[in-house]
């Protein structure tokens, strides 16, 4: 059997038949359908609203997760201290073929976690032992800086509970003192004052909270499990509760589910250029031979144009 | 200078002068225009109209208000649903474009100015979920970053810099979104409508020959 695939030009001004079509009125009822749609379905299902974490609700229901967060931070052991790029150049970043992408933009946001998250909002408190704290602190060699830090931070994560600890064997410093300090600072809510107003007193910019925040141990990454918005849950196209996401963004989720990215440290830049090469495909589909010819082979055209084959096929 | 090779005279050939009335607002279609699936283009538009307008709305308001305003949550909402009724409409739109290889007949910049549409409103719709200033606009940001950090775009659009996704959000995505369709709508209105791939056993029928029964 020989099939022609189009006997139409598809190129050429369409000069068969025709049939009336206001273009206009099909607007207006689309327009108002949709509007009593959205009115009703925000009237029915409403949207979530979960109230935002703050550095102070956070030192208050963690306060043990909250010093350990704070003597990572001095330790240099937390997520934003061993980040690299656009914050610092503790590492190179994720690559992909070789290749740093991160590396090659460089640093633009400088972030230097023990002095931004610790040492530099601690410096408005008038308490002299604190004062005397953050002057030790700066005095001393980074190396044993790193030292006290690791030492009382490792203390803190064996203990788990504790907010502070006694030096018994002279080994942290100052460290007890700034972590206890910016503990009470943060519940105060002094903390999230201090981090957002370090380059503005009109503050827009919530890098340093929020990077801090995230660098906790369990306490947020618990209420994001719980909402179902962790990576393993497809959390980047949930929303909390049981409301809609960002469904659209399946597919992107979809490869956090699966090896090798689900189990690559590089896994943010290999599915951002995964999804970047099949964005890629899908613009230029209709030149990817194979590809445009899939319509053609599953004819669903068949359904949508339905009532013309019918009409074609009487004629 | 002659008037016909004046900068202006350049755009108006190849703008103004490309388009007949009948071209831009129709009153007649071709008679193969007669499935639901046209219908989902317009819900699409429609969609992003009501979109605009919550979104006024809310701009007018501030990004807080509707933490602490009953009238403003409603708002929101509607704004919220607005959009995923948006999402749902496009891509039925572009699925069945796609099975009815709509790029055919030189509709190639169609096909492209329709992908980047959709594209353009993942961004804006993100830009949206984190400037939301709650717990999900929280965590949204602070995993997102490590995608666009790790990319090397995190440098110059910092998903924890809520100021900045505000302006993104309001302004600028809008505008090139906005462009984007427009531009689309554009190229729809001036190429028309794809006819139906035909697919006959002889070259006996064509549809060229045929009348609608009236």
């Amino acid at each position: 059997m020989s099939r022609r695939l189009s006997t139409v030009d598809p190129s050429k001004k369409w000069s068969g038949p025709t049939r009336k079509y206001d273009l206009v009125k099909e607007f207006v009822i689309a327009f108002l359908v949709i509007a009593v749609a959205a009115l009703t379905l925000a009237g029915l299902f409403s949207s979530p609203d979960e109230k935002a974490i703050t550095l102070q609700s956070w030192s208050k229901a963690a306060p043990a997760d909250f010093v350990q967060t704070a003597a990572g931070e001095l330790a240099g052991t937390t997520t934003s201290a061993s980040y690299g790029p656009p914050y610092n150049n503790a590492a190179d970043g994720q690559k992909i073929l070789g290749i740093s992408p991160a590396k090659v933009v460089g640093v633009h946001i400088p972030i230097n976690p023990a002095q931004s998250f610790v040492i530099e909002p601690l410096k408005i408190s008038a308490d002299v032992p604190t004062r005397a704290a953050i002057d030790a602190w700066n005095s001393a060699p980074e190396k044993v800086r790193t030292g006290w830090a690791t030492a009382y931070a490792d203390a803190l994560a064996k203990d788990g509970k504790a907010t502070s600890l006694a030096d018994t064997k002279n080994e942290y410093g100052p460290v007890p003192t700034l972590v206890t300090s910016l503990l009470a600072m943060a519940k105060s809510g002094g903390l999230d004052g201090a981090l957002t107003t370090s380059d503005t007193n009109m503050p827009t910019n919530f890098t340093k909270p929020l990077l801090f925040l995230a660098d906790g141990g369990t306490y947020f990454s618990d209420l994001a499990s719980a909402q179902h918005l962790g990576g393993d849950q497809w959390g980047v196209m949930n929303e909390t509760g049981s409301w809609p996401g960002q469904s659209w963004l399946w597919l992107y989720s979809f490869w956090y589910q699966i090896d090798p990215f689900k189990s690559s440290e590089d896994a943010d830049v290999l599915v951002m250029t995964l999804m970047g090469v099949l964005s890629l495909l899908l613009v230029f589909l209709p030149l990817i031979p194979g590809l445009r010819k899939i319509p053609y082979l599953i004819p669903v055209h068949r359904l949508i144009w339905k009532k013309w084959y019918r009409r074609s096929s009487k004629s | 200078m002659a008037a016909e090779s004046s900068w202006t005279a350049k755009v108006r050939s190849a703008t103004v002068e490309k388009f007949e009335p009948e071209d831009l607002l129709p009153d007649h279609q071709p008679a193969y225009v007669s499935s639901w699936i046209y219908v989902f283009g317009v819900l699409t538009i429609a969609s992003l109209a009501m979109i605009i307008l919550s979104g006024f709305v809310l701009t007018f308001e501030g990004p807080a208000w509707w933490h602490s305003s009953n009238v403003g949550h409603y708002v929101n909402s509607v704004h919220l649903w607005s959009v995923e009724l948006f999402f749902i409409f496009m891509v039925v739109h572009l699925w069945g474009k796609f099975w009815m290889a709509a790029w055919r007949g030189k509709r190639l910049a169609t096909w492209i100015t329709g992908c980047l549409a959709f594209f353009a409103s993942i961004i804006t719709g993100f830009t949206g979920y984190i400037i939301q200033t709650n717990f999900d606009s929280q965590w949204i940001a602070t995993q997102a970053k490590d995608g666009f950090n790790a990319m090397g775009i995190g440098a110059f659009f910092n998903t924890l810099n809520t100021g900045q996704a505000i302006l993104l959000h309001v302004s600028l995505l809008p505008l090139v979104l906005g462009i984007i369709v427009v531009w689309h709508i554009i190229l729809v209105r001036r190429k028309g409508v794809v006819p139906p791939m035909e697919e006959v056993d002889s070259a006996t029928r064509s549809v060229e020959t045929m009348e609608v029964k009236k």
